[in-house]
């Protein structure tokens, strides 16, 4: 599946990165510790979190993440945003909380 | 072939800029994948604990046939116990860090876990030296 299928499915806003909504997805990874998030996600992954500000951005490039998904209706920060369209990774958002877009996301991509 | 890159401590809007640019190069010298990866894990987060820990500091990027050197050289307070600072969950993050979502107490296990050789040298009130290898063979 796709950023974007995803996206659709979801009724997932898109906050920036658009250049990258035909990314494929091979996962998830659910976690606001960042030191964990660089640990243990992997390639392709989509991260679902409440951290808006820019090194979150810096961990999805470095790890080659899908996409990221703000949930509780978090709003990114300024510079989170433009480096979400400088990079071209998806920055998303919905008001679910964690449990329910992670639940939701488990059962289409699992 | 060496390079060389500036970190400025508190500073969390640069944090991972060098990590990033690490990584452009070691691609660009066309380094194995996932030798790319674990250095890139390894280095972004000794380069963090420059920016949340210390005052400023310079990576060293060394790169040859045999494999890649990256030495972290920062001025700080110091680690007084290196061997209590490795342990998973230990942190001395301020509160402010803590909220950004550092401070699990992570960055060193998992410097750990992906070089292929840590060493960590440290003087209170001095500063800390990291030193990431990583084999091509
Ligand atoms: N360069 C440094 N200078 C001074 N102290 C350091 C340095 N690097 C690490 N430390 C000390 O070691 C502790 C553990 O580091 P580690 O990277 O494992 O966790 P953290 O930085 O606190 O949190 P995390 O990396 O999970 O965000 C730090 O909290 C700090 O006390
Ligand atoms: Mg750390």
């Amino acid at each position: 599946m796709t950023v974007e299928q995803l996206k659709e499915k979801l009724g997932l806003k898109v906050f920036g990165g658009e250049q990258g909504l035909g990314n494929e997805i091979s996962g998830g990874y659910v976690s606001d510790l960042l030191s964990d998030v660089m640990g243990n996600s992997d390639t392709g992954q989509v991260w679902v979190t409440l951290q808006t500000h820019k090194n979150v951005m810096a961990i999805a490039s470095l790890k080659d993440l899908a996409a990221i998904i703000l949930v509780n209706n978090h709003q990114p920060e300024e510079d989170t945003l433009a480096q979400s369209n400088e990079e071209g990774i998806p920055l998303l958002g919905t008001d679910m909380s964690t449990f329910e877009l992670s639940g939701k996301i488990y059962e289409l991509i699992k | 072939m060496h390079f060389e890159y500036q970190i400025e401590g508190g500073n969390f809007t640069r944090a991972g800029f060098a990590s990033s640019e690490i990584k452009k190069m070691l691609k660009q010298l066309n380094v194995d994948l996932g030798i790319i990866k674990r250095t890139v894990v390894a280095t972004y987060e000794a380069e963090v604990n420059v920016v949340a820990h210390a005052y400023s500091g310079t990576i060293y990027v060394d790169v040859d046939e045999k494999g890649i050197v990256i030495k972290l050289v920062d001025e700080g307070p110091g680690i007084p116990d290196i061997e209590q600072a490795m342990k998973e969950g230990y942190s001395t993050a301020s509160s402010k860090v803590r909220e950004m979502g550092f401070g699990a107490g992570m960055g060193l296990p998992n410097m750990k876990k992906n070089a292929d050789e840590l060493n960590i040298t440290s003087e209170v009130e001095k500063g800390t030296t990291v030193e990431i290898r990583m084999g091509f063979g």
